[in-house]
């Protein structure tokens, strides 16, 4: 981003950047940033908190008096992310019938998923599948998981991008699941401990990088800091 | 605590640095008509929508509105949730409106851009020689004279 904003000011447009990792703005060094030490996806630090964003803002807008840069101030509240504490939610009873038990899991949060998204109005799910057609790419991976060959099980596209739709289907169905908007990651290490979608994913990642796929199939279905592999201390 | 481990991981990745930093003066703030762009992926729904590839540097032209964006970032390693929850925490979109309306900015840009940021090529060839600039163009186009990058 830092590279980005030298090329939109050298273009006559006057920039301040807000910085989420530290060393990556000390090496690209833009004209002005603000580093806020706030979870990754949130550079305005809390949802629902229009006065923290507010002082982000004004913090960043006060580095125009600077005379001359690069400049790299740090804003002085620090948030941290939430993994270490999984959301606490209930997950509806499902009947699984004659689908996998994870399957039915995910058939039973859409309802759930589709009262988010009546509330918020928006979602990231559908990079290959939409809400409906979760369930049954979650039984796919729990097919890989139970050992049969990812290329093999049918899956719609890009292993990630479907992993990723289940992912985010999960993490909003659970903002209805629970009362208050969670802390980062939470909703993340809910899905990815307290599934068993999460479960089939992971055990799905761990039989796809034994079985030789490229590191991008299987590097990109969870987030790097929620593997978990058997060898593992 | 993923992020502190997802630092240390990133902070140390090559990146591009031009030999001079360039500078423009600003205007005053109370007279800068001001737009965001955001490495977060973000794009209206529809089209491509929810997906956007790894490695693909071009740009996306947004409105004024949070209402009908998604955020279609490839990388799994960050919270979606509180985009979810407050499109704010990216795209400050209603933040910036008070401050016009308080008169602390000029006024809020009709035109916005994205990009997606956790690009393979550090180089950001075309970042730098084509997207960028075209992105410079159609904010020079609607009068903007400020811009807030957003990571995620």
């Amino acid at each position: 981003m830092g590279t980005l904003a030298s090329v939109l000011e050298d273009a006559g447009l006057a920039t301040v950047a807000l910085s989420i990792i530290r060393g990556q703005v000390e090496t690209t060094r833009p004209p002005r940033a603000l580093h806020c030490e706030f979870p990754l996806g949130r550079p305005l630090g809390r949802p629902g908190d229009p006065a923290l964003q507010r002082r982000v803002l004004d913090a960043a807008f006060a580095l125009l008096d600077e005379p001359s840069g690069p400049v790299l101030v740090d804003f002085p509240e620090v948030i941290s992310d939430e993994a270490d504490a999984p959301l606490s939610c209930t997950i509806p009873p499902s009947d699984p019938g004659d689908v996998h038990p994870a399957e039915a899991e995910a058939l039973g949060l859409l309802p759930a998923w589709r009262r988010s998204y009546g509330r918020f109005g928006r979602s990231t799910v559908g990079k290959v599948v939409d809400a409906d057609g979760v369930p049954a790419v979650v039984g796919l991976f729990a097919r890989i998981a139970d050992g049969e060959a990812w290329k093999e099980v049918g899956l719609p596209g890009d292993p990630t991008k479907v992993a990723a739709d289940i992912r985010n289907f999960y993490e909003e169905a659970a903002l209805s699941l629970t009362d208050a908007a969670p802390g980062a990651r939470q909703a993340e290490s809910w899905y990815v401990t307290r599934t068993k979608a999460g479960d089939a994913v992971q055990r799905a990642r761990v039989a796809m990088k034994e079985a030789g796929a490229g590191f991008y199939f299987w590097n990109y279905l969870l987030p790097m800091t929620q593997h978990r592999d058997p060898d593992a201390a | 605590m993923g992020d502190e481990q997802m630092r240390k991981d990133l902070e140390g990745l090559e990146g591009y640095t031009f030999d001079e930093v360039p500078w423009t003066t600003p205007k005053p703030l109370a007279q800068s008509r001001v737009a965001v762009v955001t490495t977060a992926g973000l794009r209206p729904a529809g089209g491509d929508g929810a997906d956007w590839n790894p490695g693909d540097q071009a740009m996306q032209l947004l409105p004024a509105s949070a209402d009908g964006l998604v955020l279609a970032h490839f990388s799994p390693n960050f919270d979606r949730s509180g985009w979810i929850v407050d499109p704010n925490i990216v795209f400050p979109i209603d933040r910036l409106r008070e401050m016009a309306d308080e008169g602390i900015i000029g006024s809020v840009a009709d035109v916005h851009v994205s990009f997606m940021g956790a690009q393979i090529d550090h180089t950001l060839e075309t970042i730098r020689l084509d997207t960028g600039p075209a992105a410079a163009r159609a904010l020079l186009d609607d009068d903007v004279d400020l811009v807030l990058l957003t990571p995620v």
